[in-house]
């Protein structure tokens, strides 16, 4: 029932279904506060916006790296 | 289970689906391989030296459409720069190398998509490989980018700051807080080589995937939006890796104000 490649696409699918978790809450938390931030104090706009931008690729970048783990279950050994 | 994977074998064994995480080698130029994706990149490279060498020869006081439409991003990007560093002669200094990364990074991952690249191939019968490649799809081309950001960043640092005041900052012997955070401040540099590298890579290899298996499900009209997210995912790739790299030379260059002024 368990066959090698049948373990190979669970393991795929169960690394990028847990590994997009905390990265999409933090963006979703990163993007709510900073848009409350700009909402109160317009004037420091692109500082928010630099400090979010950054931020958010940090978070990305997490989530990049569980997909990288499951394109090297998928396709390399 | 059974019928996806059966599907899957099928598909890759017949040659529809050649999804490979390395890019292919297609010829050698001394000893060293030359990959459909960089084979791509020397094409990008050469069609923006020759709009660069056009620009140059082609200034006028009333612009062209080039000209202006060239003269239109740079002021953005100027603007942008300014509003990160605060300097206009700052902006202009780093410009090079951000705003670089930015274009050559846009027209990478955009030229991966125009039709012809990932279809057009070399070989014959199973081992066919494409032609061409989002060249950013090659871990070895952003591995190359990030790292010539990380040196850059440092190269800029000690000309502004000096050596020893770069080297103080990864050991600090102050304290014993002050060494932890150098050592946690030269591990989070080879970190970052390590996401700029992943990040580009993993975005644009997952919407190469992404396209591959969405034209192979429906070949006609529902790839579209996924061509459009391409696009502006290519975009949006593009303008954090300058933005990234912006930032980093921007904290890396300023000087440590008083630290003993209320830590």
């Amino acid at each position: 029932m368990f066959t090698d490649i049948s373990m190979r696409l669970l393991a795929t699918a169960f690394v990028m279904g847990v590994g997009t978790l905390g990265p999409g809450l933090a963006i979703g938390f990163i993007g709510a506060k900073s848009v409350e931030a700009i909402g109160r104090n317009p004037e420091a706009s692109s500082k928010v916006q630099t400090m979010a931008i950054l931020a958010i690729a940090f978070a990305e970048a997490v989530a990049i790296y569980a997909l990288v783990i499951a394109l090297i279950i998928k396709f390399v050994a | 289970m059974r019928v996806g994977e059966i599907l899957i074998i099928l598909l890759s064994l017949r040659g529809m689906l050649n999804i490979t995480l390395v890019a292919e080698k297609i010829f050698s130029i001394g000893g060293l391989p030359v990959t459909n994706a960089l084979l791509l990149a020397f094409l990008v490279l050469v069609v923006l030296a020759v709009l660069a060498v056009i620009l140059k020869n082609k200034l006028a006081m009333v612009p062209g459409m080039l000209q202006n439409v060239s003269e239109v991003a740079i002021e953005g990007a100027l603007g942008l720069m300014d509003s990160v560093l605060g300097d206009r002669r700052k902006s202009e200094k780093y410009l090079p190398l951000v705003f670089t990364i930015f274009i050559f990074v846009l027209f990478s991952n955009w030229s991966g998509l125009i039709p012809g690249v990932g279809s057009i191939t070399v070989g014959q019968g199973a081992d066919a490989i494409p032609l061409l490649r989002s060249p950013a799809s090659d871990l070895n081309l952003t591995l190359a980018l990030a790292l010539i950001a990380v040196t850059m960043v440092n190269v800029f640092a000690i000309s502004i700051v000096g050596l020893k005041e770069r080297i103080s900052v990864f050991f600090n012997f102050k304290s014993p807080i002050g060494l932890f955070v150098g050592l946690l401040e030269l591990i989070s540099e080879f970190a970052r080589i390590i996401s700029f590298t992943f990040r580009l890579f993993g975005n644009v290899f997952a919407g190469e995937v992404l396209l591959a298996i969405m034209a192979l499900l429906v070949p006609y009209l529902v790839p579209l939006p996924f061509m459009f997210l391409e696009v502006f995912v290519g975009f949006i790739q593009a303008f954090i890796f300058g933005m990234l790299t912006l930032i980093f030379v921007a904290l890396a260059t300023t000087p440590h104000e008083g630290e003993n002024a209320g830590h």
